[in-house]
């Protein structure tokens, strides 16, 4: 069960105010999807949750418990580019993070422990339709096979919450549909809270179990930066659970 | 074959003009012709020195090869590790990365005598002014190379649980040895610049030593064979260096 919680959250660079009041509540296994005009602080709000960004004021709660303020396991992340490492192939960027979490000292799993890593990223491997492309490193991938990977890495690492920061932005359309189903099986076999910031409002209804529309409710044309946004639309949608 | 037409011009040029100046004065030192360098490098590499009873030409070459290796070597391990250390770690950034910045901009030859002074005319004092000369620009190359990964990278690496230890020897490190391989292949010119500088103000053996000792006599027929000889193993280094790059990270090339 993860349950996110967000009590009158304000961010603030110095006099400009990006978000203000924001106040949220997400039960578990909700696919959320985020919209909104640019400079709206969707992805403020995602990098909070993230772990690299801390609110100026109010609460940020994963089950009741404060938001730990650096990246972690719990929370992954698929950015829209470069999240995926150019020197390991494409088996091994999966594998990092069984490695990561099971070698401390060395990074790196070997044996019989390595065996039990391979066993459960082959699937998942399958799943993501990169099974013949094992081998290859990162480059020699088109983009849609990179996003295919860069959220497999994360997958496997079973966090409670995935964020994607606008994770088909750059990739053709023709193959964003491929990608609308393989997200959205993974969401119902992990059982995670997926947040998504997009661009695309069709994207944005046709995924989500809940859609946030970020914008400014209130704004000084004398100053533009005095009042920040906030959450003016939060709808229930049907989604895809399973 | 195009790129050997210039090499092919530079011989026959020199043929010509050796030829035309043996012709005006048949003891002309300057262009010695052919049979005389051959001459001069078989004496040189094949037999024995009257006075030491070396292979000159190898033991000159062994001399310089150690003392080069020696100092890329350790200008390696130093890039290495402060380099990842101050693209990594802010603190530490921001303490060392001007003293760096500095330490680099001082000219090495400059130095020199400080080096001869403190650590005697051996070869410490000669590997040091190479590292001196060499190092800080590997560090300075190696931290700015840390810097540029993506901040993505680094943060996806952290979501799949990476500590600062993971993410140095895990991403950070293994995307810097192609780099490494870079700054040494720049860096050899400037090695061989400090190697043959230092062999030509305090030594017994070693390539510079020997140009720098036969110039009194105005023996070409062993400059130029040295010259020749020097430019081969630099040049031999830096393929080798190529080399290694492509084969040991065929990733880095596709970037």
């Amino acid at each position: 069960m993860t349950e996110v919680t967000v009590k009158h959250l304000w961010k603030e660079y110095g006099n400009q105010v990006v978000l203000e009041n924001v106040n949220l509540r997400i039960a578990d296994h909700e696919f959320v999807t985020i919209v909104g005009a640019s400079g709206c602080g969707k992805t403020t709000f995602l990098k909070m949750l993230l772990g690299v960004e801390s609110p100026s004021r109010g609460e940020f709660l994963i089950d009741g418990q404060p938001l730990p303020n650096e990246p972690g396991p719990d929370r992954g992340i698929v950015f829209q580019r470069y999240s995926l490492f150019p020197h390991l192939t494409v088996l091994q960027n999966l594998l990092l993070g069984l490695d990561l979490r099971g070698a401390p000292l060395s990074g790196k799993l070997y044996g019989a422990r390595r065996r039990r890593a391979l066993e459960k990223a082959l699937p998942l491997l399958e799943a993501v339709g990169l099974h013949a492309a094992a081998d290859k490193y990162p480059s020699q991938l088109s983009g849609g096979m990179q996003q295919r990977l860069s959220i497999a890495q994360s997958v496997i690492c079973e966090p409670k919450i995935l964020l994607l920061d606008e994770p088909f932005g750059a990739l053709d359309p023709g193959i964003t549909a491929d990608m609308h189903a393989l997200i959205l099986k993974l969401w119902n076999e992990h059982k995670m809270t997926i947040f998504m910031v997009t661009h695309d409002l069709k994207e944005s209804f046709e995924l989500g179990t809940r859609l946030l529309v970020f914008d400014k409710v209130r704004l000084d044309p004398q100053a533009p930066e005095a009042f920040g946004a906030t959450i003016t639309f939060n709808i229930p949608l049907k989604g895809h659970r399973a | 074959m195009l790129s050997l037409l210039p090499f092919l011009l530079l011989t026959c040029a020199y043929l010509y003009y050796s030829h035309v100046r043996l012709i005006e004065n048949p003891g002309d030192k300057l262009l010695p012709p052919p049979a005389v360098i051959a001459a001069t490098v078989h004496r040189y590499a094949f037999e024995e020195d009257e006075r030491s009873g070396d292979y000159l030409w190898w033991t000159d070459s062994r001399a310089s090869m150690t003392r080069l290796l020696m100092a890329l070597g350790i200008s390696a391990c130093i890039g290495l590790i402060l380099g990842v250390a101050i693209g990594v770690l802010p603190y530490l950034r921001a303490a060392l990365a001007p003293f760096v910045a500095a330490l680099s901009l001082i000219p090495p030859l400059a130095v020199l005598p400080i080096l001869f002074i403190v650590a005697g005319l051996g070869e410490l004092a000669k590997v040091t002014l190479i590292v001196i000369g060499v190092a800080p620009v590997i560090v300075r190359d190696l931290s700015l190379r840390a810097g540029e990964l993506p901040n993505e990278q680094i943060i996806k690496a952290q979501t799949l649980g990476a500590s600062t230890w993971q993410l140095v020897i895990r991403v950070v490190l293994p995307q810097l040895w192609p780099r490494l391989i870079d700054a040494l292949r720049l860096s050899l010119g400037s090695a061989w610049l400090f190697l043959i500088a230092a062999e030509a103000i305090a030594s017994t053996e070693g390539l510079g030593y020997r140009i720098f000792l036969v110039r009194r006599y105005l023996a070409m027929d062993v400059i130029l064979p040295y010259v020749a000889w020097i430019t081969l193993l630099a040049f031999s280094m830096d393929w080798l260096l190529k080399t290694l790059r492509s084969r040991a990270f065929p990733w880095a090339d596709a970037q």
